[in-house]
């Protein structure tokens, strides 16, 4: 495996990514469904994801800078009220641009507590998570609820930012996609889910991936963000503004969690509503996990995490029954199988067995039954988590001393 | 010429403590200035003075024949003064370049310019000859790779001065040699080097002059060709100290603990413990010499229990305690005084009175049964505090409160009145004070009279020769002699220590 | 200088007065600037509380309240993060309203009947949070990752799936779990609390569970602090290192304090079991796993310090209630002022936890202080 891990990460990933998709395609072809590879699937999962994205990235600058934020929800929370207000009043731009402003605000909270006050930075998360929602409660009770199609848990519907399909390239997937062809039309097909009907506000949260993992690992003030969740006394010891770079990781944290909850309510939703947020904060937590602490690993988390919603939303209407949903327990069952080969090999017995285990209650939940139930791709996400800590968690590296309190001078 | 550095009168005093008092110190530029003196001299609080770390609260600082005042790192780096520190400053997952350039980036509007980076620092490799890859990741080196990065560190923002805070600590004989050839090497290129240490074989190879510290004083400065190393120990120590010693032998023939053929591995699977086999007896000190980092400590954790061991068995009084937890060998009669007492030994948040429980908590006096037994500990704690000389205003201060020496007393004193059959004592006067170090010579060499078996690790080389009955030396995992301490010196016992000896003999 | 004790105290005291303050300030501001009048927001709260059904009513919102609290303080104690209080009771609820039904179908007596649904709800929520113990202890992976997924597996998952399949009248508006049998149900304690009072009116009931909140109170503050296992608790969370060296087997105490801490975490939801609902539907209670972790960082983990945080948090939601009804402010204000007070308040003791370390090392330097003069000692000094 070893040529694998010397592979560029992006190259990695899209290896990942086609053999996945082979995954799919075979899958799809055994059982009898072809939602599995569909446009429309990939057309949802890539807007279901962006929140998540977003708001991983958030944790990336947060934990990288040393801080571990599981306010991300709180200030995603934030980031829908302001969202809806923003974007009432000054449209979908204003929308965006106060959502930022709205997380970053729960940010500075976080970073004022944890960083200047040295609170448990899990207790100020917590803090943070119950803070948000009274507040956005509180502000709607007193500003939308005056307002027509407004109340105390919901705002007037608000415009999102509009929709483009790049020119020839998704004509050409089109085209691919209609020949038929096993797993290169597949391929094609849910491809152009990426670039057919794809919202302005997808297209900044995609390019936050990027920009992210230049600004962190190319600029100055990245490499110091950096150091204070490696070892901030070494950044202290030579002259670097800690406190300073750790604020600014957090405060980005929070714009990009606001971010998040601006998507949510300009193209998900339309409105802000309360406890619209469903916990994404944390998956966009489990994303940071499960992407090892990288930007583009943070984007393949939430991609990842939000296909099964994704399919969930074409697989559960008139035409369709969760047909498609439970044909994805035959690729986690195959994916476990990968990995106790896998574990097998690097001579983890434990490892092989519990994967095998798996594997097994997968496949005979999958031969064992016609349809799945809606609740099984919510649920999803979190158990791939869980599963995904389980066998990997020794190998992930995240920032050695995210969690830690800092104080300065104190070696 | 003016001096490369000159302190006059540097004064430091923390709460009840003068760290530094009134010190002089001059260094010659181009030289390698060495300072030594103890633990808790005050050499470590000096160099943080000078590179700004800390305030001075009296004195006048002189860089070049320059006046300044430091008011964080930053000054001094601009000054030309670098510090390598004895704990490295280094981001283990970030690359040698990363960990090169942070503090002084070279950009271009904001973005890193990795590649003028890397010139000037393959420029400044080739200058001062410290070879070194800056795309590898520094928890892919060796120790001494990572020492020579923060050399580099040092050398790359154009330091002419550079501070050495005990850089041999943490190596390996090969890797010393590496560092001093290095050391010299910037000498002879026109660096100037002060270099922090005790151990005086090093300081006579590598010094030009030496400046000896003594509880916070300058006491004199003279050069290395000059002195032996008998002098220096006598200008260090001074004569009025304790020496330890343990009189007449009360070694006897009961085995108190065993170890037979110990392998531990650690995570990567090298036998860090490689097949030792030891026997303390009752009324025996056993001490244990070696370098750091030669498996002393994952000696004492597999004896302990917190460490498992791969084979070989540990025996107490003859009763196998090798798969035994560490509850049940402490209830045993196992005592243990732990090499770093802030990490292994303190509550640090809670009071005195449960420090003293902490290891005996499932025994008479601190609980009966189920229950803890409050005025028992308290009472206990009390006893301690009185017999230790564990100085304190009461026994409900937290551990935290209390210096490093009456903490220190604190864990020899819980662990001395549970009466243990046998007691590992790892460093026992690491960092504390003479007067505190006196007391805890003397508790253990009266419960060696009283029958106690000790397995005695330490780092101060008089210690150990004073204290112990028979010395065995660890190297690279394994027991490689034993010496009677009657008849040896510091020196030999280094050389053992080192390998040196080893050679010779075979 | 004053006396060190008087000192103590003020200080244990300062910072919920401070944060007290502080959150009552911001929220007066906020209201003043929503347009509300703040003097007479508070003056409906104030006066509302001087009543005796406010009083019953704040006990019945403190009961499970404070349960949550004392579920997660296990687990603060030794620095465990057991984020999942809340799917923990929701699931154990379940559970709990599910094998009460059944046994509905059985002829046994009342209280055997109560025990196998309280013992049920432990049984679950120890599971569900054992579960994160061992994740931790042979996996190392972090509790707070997999508790925060384990409440999302348990109520959008397990407890989803399962309920539509325990539904027993489709046509009801809250569709639930089948009602248990009358002989299960807790008797309120207005009996008990009328010696001492006037009959408590308004169709206010104090529930029965109160009382397993007072033994459970008395058990957590006996258990931790007066037995050995509570000393091995907090030293493990103090510095498992040492704890460890002093005999303590740190996984053990991992996975032991997560089950237990999942155990009173069962109990949680006993009230609505036991005293309102009767059945697990989908209108049940949420929210009380993480008004648990406020209470419990409230109330320093102490069982003293979480049964005032407890209460004042009842008293504000029921004050939230009684502002609903007359809509003098809005009812939200409530839950700002707790939060705000959560936020002061954890600063807040950090603050004033810097000025009592700093205050114990002076006077214990003072008595270092020998007739023959101070004796240096660099490492301690520095640290």
């Amino acid at each position: 495996m070893s040529w694998f891990t010397n592979l560029p990460s992006w190259a990695r990933w899209s290896l990942a990514a086609a053999v996945g998709m082979f995954v799919l395609t075979v899958v799809q072809r055994v059982s009898g469904t072809d939602l599995l590879t569909e446009e429309g699937t990939a057309q949802a999962m890539l807007r279901w994801s962006i929140p998540i994205l977003l708001a991983g990235l958030g944790g990336l600058y947060s934990e990288r800078a040393g801080i571990v934020n599981i306010g991300l929800e709180g200030m995603m929370i934030l980031g829908t009220w302001f969202g809806a207000w923003g974007a009432l009043n000054w449209g979908p731009w204003g929308g965006l641009a106060a959502g930022l402003v709205g997380g970053a605000l729960g940010g500075l909270l976080h970073a004022v507590a944890t960083v200047s006050f040295g609170v448990d930075q899990i207790i100020s998360g917590v803090g943070i998570n119950i803070l948000a929602p009274a507040l956005t409660r509180f502000l709607s009770e007193r500003v939308f609820s005056g307002e027509a199609g407004g109340s105390v848990s919901q705002s007037p519907r608000v415009d999102g930012f509009g929709n483009f399909t790049v020119p020839g390239l998704a004509d050409f997937l089109g085209t691919i996609r209609d020949q038929e062809i096993f797993w290169i039309s597949d391929v094609a097909g849910f491809s152009r889910g990426f670039v057919a009907e794809m919202s302005w506000f997808t297209l900044i949260g995609l390019l936050t991936v990027p920009l992210s993992g230049w600004l962190l690992w190319k600029t100055r003030v990245g490499l110091r963000m950096r150091i204070c969740g490696e070892n901030p006394n070494a950044g202290e010891s030579l002259g670097v503004n800690i406190y300073g770079h750790k604020y600014l990781g957090v405060i980005i944290s929070g714009g990009l969690s606001g971010l998040a909850g601006a998507f949510i309510v300009l193209e998900l939703a339309g409105l802000y509503r309360g406890g619209q947020t469903l916990g994404r904060g944390f998956i966009g937590l489990a994303a940071l996990v499960f992407g090892n602490w990288r930007a583009i690993g943070v984007l393949a988390g939430s991609l990842v995490f939000s296909y099964p919603f994704g399919l969930s939303l074409v697989d559960f209407n008139a035409e369709s029954s969760g047909g498609a949903t439970r044909a994805l327990l035959l690729v986690i069952a195959i994916a476990l199988a990968g990995v106790m080969v896998w574990a097998q090999r690097s001579g983890k017995r434990g490892d092989a067995i519990l994967a095998g285990l798996f594997a097994a209650i997968a496949l005979v939940w999958y031969l064992g039954t016609e349809t799945a139930a809606a609740w099984l791709p919510n649920t999803m996400p979190y158990a791939l988590v869980l599963i995904v800590l389980l066998f990997a968690s020794q190998r992930l590296r995240g920032p050695r001393t995210a969690g830690l309190p800092y104080r300065r001078g104190e070696t | 010429m003016a001096p490369a550095i000159e302190l006059i009168g540097i004064t430091k005093r923390f709460p009840g403590v003068i760290a530094n008092d009134n010190i002089n110190l001059t260094v010659a530029e181009g030289e390698i200035h060495a300072i030594c003196g103890e633990n808790g001299a005050g050499k470590s609080t000096l160099m943080k003075i000078l590179y700004g770390m800390q305030p001075a609260d009296e004195g006048v600082m002189r860089v070049f024949g320059e006046e300044v005042t430091f008011s964080s790192p930053n000054d001094a780096i601009e000054r030309g003064i670098g510090m390598v520190h004895q704990h490295l400053m280094l981001a283990d997952q970030m690359s040698v370049i990363e960990n090169v350039i942070l503090g002084s980036e070279p950009t271009k509007r904001g973005v890193i310019d990795f590649d003028a980076a890397k010139a000037h620092l393959a420029e400044v490799g080739r200058a001062y000859g410290l070879t070194v890859d800056p795309d590898d990741y520094i928890d892919t080196l060796e120790i001494g790779e990572r020492q020579r990065v923060e050399i580099i560190k040092v050398l790359y923002r154009g330091a002419k001065i550079l501070i050495l805070d005990e850089p041999t600590a943490v190596l390996v004989p090969q890797e010393v040699e590496e560092l001093f050839n290095n050391l010299r090497e910037l000498k002879q290129d026109g660096a100037t080097i002060i270099f922090i240490d005790h151990k005086l074989q090093e300081v006579l190879e590598i010094s030009d002059s030496i400046t000896v510290i003594r509880r916070g004083k300058t006491v004199a400065t003279v050069a290395a060709s000059e002195v032996t190393a008998g002098d220096l120990a006598e200008l260090m120590v001074g004569e009025e100290l304790p020496s330890p010693e343990t009189g007449a032998s009360t070694v006897t023939t009961d085995v108190a603990l065993a170890v037979t053929d110990l392998t531990v591995r650690d995570d990567d699977g090298r036998a860090i413990v490689d097949n030792v086999s030891l026997q303390v007896h009752r009324g025996e000190i056993l001490g244990v010499a070696g370098i750091e980092g030669n498996g002393q400590s994952e000696l004492i954790n597999a004896i302990v229990g917190t460490y498992a061991a791969e084979t070989g068995s540990i025996e107490m009084a003859g009763r196998d305690i090798g798969s035994a937890s560490v509850r049940e060998r402490r209830e045993g009669g196992l005592g243990y005084v732990p090499q770093d007492r802030h990490r292994e030994g303190l509550l640090l948040d809670a009071p005195l009175w449960e420090n003293a429980a902490l290891g005996h908590q499932t025994a008479a006096p601190y609980s009966k049964g189920f229950w803890v037994d409050r005025p028992g500990s308290r009472s206990q704690t009390q006893q301690i505090r009185e017999e230790f000389d564990v100085r304190t205003p009461n026994v409900d201060v937290s551990a935290r409160a209390l210096s490093g020496g009456n903490q220190q007393k604190l864990i020899i004193g819980r662990e001395m009145t549970a009466e243990p059959a046998v007691l590992i004592a790892a460093h026992p006067t690491r960092g504390i004070d003479v007067g505190a170090q006196a007391d805890v010579w003397n508790q253990i060499r009266q419960a060696r009279a009283n029958g106690l078996a000790t397995l005695l690790i330490s780092a101060d080389l008089d210690e150990l020769i004073g204290l112990s009955d028979t010395i065995v030396v660890m190297y690279h995992g394994r027991l490689v002699a034993t010496l009677d301490p009657a008849e040896i010196d510091p020196r030999t016992l280094g050389s053992y220590m080192t390998g040196a000896a080893l050679k010779g003999d075979a | 200088m004053t006396n060190p004790l008087v000192r103590r105290i003020g200080l244990a005291l300062a910072a919920p007065a401070l944060a007290a303050v502080f959150a009552v300030v911001v929220s007066a501001i906020v209201l003043e600037l929503s347009g509300s009048n703040s003097i007479d927001t508070f003056g409906t709260i104030l006066s509302n509380g001087f009543q005796l059904e406010t009083f019953v009513d704040t006990l019945n919102r403190a009961t499970p309240l404070f349960l949550a609290g004392v579920a997660a303080a296990i687990g603060f104690r030794m620095n465990l993060f057991n984020i999942g209080v809340e799917g923990q009771y929701i699931l154990a609820a379940f559970a709990a309203a599910v094998v009460g039904a059944e046994l509905n179908r059985f002829a046994l007596p009342g209280f055997l009947h109560t025990l196998a649904i309280v013992a049920t709800a432990m049984f679950v929520g120890a599971v569900w949070a054992g579960l994160s113990g061992l994740l931790k202890v042979t996996r190392g992976i972090n509790e707070v990752i997999s508790t925060i997924m384990l409440n999302f597996v348990a109520t959008g998952g397990i407890v989803a799936a399962l309920l539509p399949k325990v539904i027993t009248d489709p046509t009801a508006p809250n569709q639930g779990t089948e009602t248990i049998a009358e002989r299960a149900w807790l008797p309120d304690l207005n009996g008990v609390a009328e010696v001492v009072t006037r009959e408590i009116g308004r169709g206010r009931e104090l529930t029965g569970v109160f009382l397993i909140a007072v033994v459970v109170a008395i058990a957590y503050h006996v258990g931790v602090n007066r037995t050995v296992f509570g000393f091995d608790l907090r030293s493990s969370g103090m510095n498992p290192f040492a704890a460890f060296a002093g005999g303590v087997q740190p996984k053990k105490m991992v996975f032991l304090s997560m089950v237990l801490s999942g155990v009173v975490a069962g109990l949680v939801g006993m009230p609505e079991i036991l005293s309102d609902n009767h059945a697990y539907d989908q209108g049940f209670v949420q929210g009380l796993g993480f008004g648990g972790i406020a209470i419990a960082l409230l109330g320093r983990n102490s069982a003293l310090g979480m049964t005032f945080a407890a209460l004042l948090f009842g008293f504000l939601d029921s004050s939230s209630a009684v502002l609903q009804v007359q809509a003098s402010a809005s009812a939200e204000i409530v839950r700002i002022m707790q939060a705000t007070f959560l936020l002061a308040a954890v600063v807040a003791f950090e603050f004033v936890n810097r000025i009592r370390q700093r205050d114990e090392v002076a006077r214990a330097s003072a008595a270092t202080e020998t007739p023959n003069g101070p004796t240096p000692s660099i490492e301690g000094a520095s640290a």
